[in-house]
């Protein structure tokens, strides 16, 4: 497997011909950010408490385990993804408002996401490893740069603007064309689903459901 | 008498060991599949995840930012007592949660469901759970805490007996498929199996199944620990692994318990510890020794007892 390491911001000319699969580890300032950000910026329409464009283009969905310390400032124990595709019908307006080109956080997004929301910008997803590299990628933070509405979001949800150095491993889950390490894999395991299933009885009591086929994905 | 001030401390203690120590079990557990992965991603998975356990002892820092949410089983010994009671108990791990979230620290995950106000400590209402069992000659008490994530890897279905062991087996696969696709169970993992009792208690029995029995160990009940045995192939032959790539590390190991249940149903539940699978376990004498240890012991000849005595 091939390791790449990236400087944030990243450019478009960074990420061309980065293959899904690639380790990935970053240096330089991103920021997190997650439901509670987005429904503040986007759904409430308030503004950002930075400039987010000049700050970085790299947007980790996560929260890490901060604790204030006796110098005013945080210590960031480990930091850790969150499931991202819960963010989906934010991801158009969030990619123009903060024109990011990284995405990184926990288990990807759909196909569709990409082709309709990353692709257009010139957007990929990082996935972290495991996904529990807490401790690898706490150590990969040097600083906290700064917190912004941690009044109003709590420790969690907070946007946090982080320098890291050596922060990794991640995967390119999704490159510039849209292609997907996930979305290939689940075909491949489809393909085996149905023997697993064969010559075992289906329950007396089915349930309604929102799909009624297992090649599917329920994101 | 087991002071309050000790319970306070082995109740911090074992917060910081359950976050930051990977138990021994586990890893050798995930460290025995390993040979057997032959895809090169899923490999890759399970040697970064073998690092970030060294990274985290080597760091003291936890091995996961999702401290999932951090709980307490509280196993009294029938002679055992507690200076203020177990009011005085329940108060000092409710102070040992908001100091570890300070000084480990903890992710302060809890928050009100509703207004999703968060009290930054993983204290507040119901939080942090202290659930109880009791144990017969004994004048210890052990404080086992357990920190798991909650969003992903679970899963209830009323079955009936008409269904059988291949009803179970398809929901098995079902929540293992469902959830394993992208890894959002964060396997491989204990599986916990509950199988009867009331829904709740079946929910229960099979969260307590994959938190509180550790890799390696059977139910006594020979017939139950075949199908302990014959869930974790089936689970680790679907062909996927780590974080839903193509692979077969799925089940580190499959562990059921058991409840009298309804003579018209067969409720069954299942749930996923994670790669993060953090417990600790401290046993507090009446002489005020602390012993620290990873396995929680929870699943007792007493608690599994048949007869009306």
């Amino acid at each position: 497997m091939k390791t790449v390491h990236l400087k944030m911001p990243v450019t478009t000319a960074d990420l061309q011909g980065l293959e899904i699969g690639t380790i990935i580890y970053l240096e330089g300032l991103l920021y997190t950010g997650r439901e509670g950000l987005y429904k503040r910026l986007i759904d409430e329409g308030i503004p950002p408490p930075l400039d987010l464009v000049a700050t970085t283009n790299v947007n980790f969905h996560c929260s890490p385990a901060a604790a204030s310390n006796d110098a005013g400032g945080f210590d960031v124990g480990a930091v850790t993804g969150t499931a991202s595709f819960r963010f989906s019908k934010w991801m158009s307006k969030w990619f123009e408002l903060s024109k990011c080109q990284m995405i990184i956080g926990k288990g990807g997004m759909s196909r569709e996401d990409y082709l309709q929301h990353f692709v257009p910008n010139n957007a990929v997803y990082l996935t972290t490893v495991g996904y529990g590299t807490g401790a690898l990628l706490g150590r990969g933070v040097k600083r906290v740069v700064d917190v912004h509405w941690l009044e109003e979001l709590g420790i969690a949800q907070a946007m946090w603007v982080l320098e890291v150095d050596n922060f990794g491993p991640f995967l390119l889950e999704s490159d510039l064309q849209g292609n997907s390490l996930f979305h290939n894999a689940g075909q491949t395991v489809n393909e085996g689903l149905d023997k697993l299933y064969d010559g075992l009885k289906k329950p007396a009591l089915g349930r309604y459901g929102e799909t009624t086929s297992r090649d599917d994905e329920v994101i | 008498m087991i002071k309050e001030v000790s319970i306070e401390q082995a109740g911090l203690e074992i917060m910081r060991r359950a976050a930051i120590d990977i138990p021994e079990d586990f890893r050798d557990g995930v460290k025995a599949m390993m040979p057997q992965e032959t895809n090169e991603l899923s490999q890759f998975v399970l040697k970064s995840m073998v690092e970030n356990w060294e990274a985290a002892e080597d760091d003291r820092r936890p091995m996961c930012a999702d401290t999932g949410l951090p709980r307490y089983f509280v196993k009294v010994g029938n002679e055992a007592s507690v200076e203020g009671g177990f009011i005085a108990l329940e108060r000092a791990l409710r102070r040992a949660t908001a100091t570890a979230t300070h000084e480990v620290p903890l992710r302060p995950n809890r928050v009100h469901p509703l207004t999703r106000a968060d009290n930054n400590n993983n204290v507040g209402i119901g939080a942090p759970e202290i659930d109880y069992s009791f144990e017969p000659n004994a004048d210890w008490i052990d404080i086992v805490t357990v920190h798991k994530g909650g969003l992903f890897g679970s899963d209830f279905r009323m079955l009936f007996p008409g269904d059988g062991i291949d009803g179970i087996k398809r929901f098995f696969l079902d929540v293992m498929i469902q959830f394993g696709r992208r890894g959002l169970a964060c396997q491989p993992a204990i599986v916990g199996v509950g199988i009867g009792g009331s829904k709740d208690v079946c929910m229960t029995l099979g969260k307590q199944a994959a938190c509180l029995r550790i890799v390696g160990n059977q139910n006594p009940d020979p017939q139950i620990a075949a199908l302990e045995r014959e869930l974790k192939d089936l689970g680790n032959n679907i062909g996927m692994g780590p974080m839903g790539f193509v692979g077969s590390s799925m089940v580190v190991d499959c562990n059921i318990e058991v409840g009298c249940t309804h003579t018209g149903g067969m409720p069954v539940s299942v749930h996923s510890f994670c790669l993060s699978s953090r417990r600790a376990v401290a046993r507090l004498h009446a002489s005020g020794e602390i012993e620290y240890r990873t396995d929680p012991a929870w699943f007792t000849d007493y608690m599994r007892r048949e007869g009306i005595e």
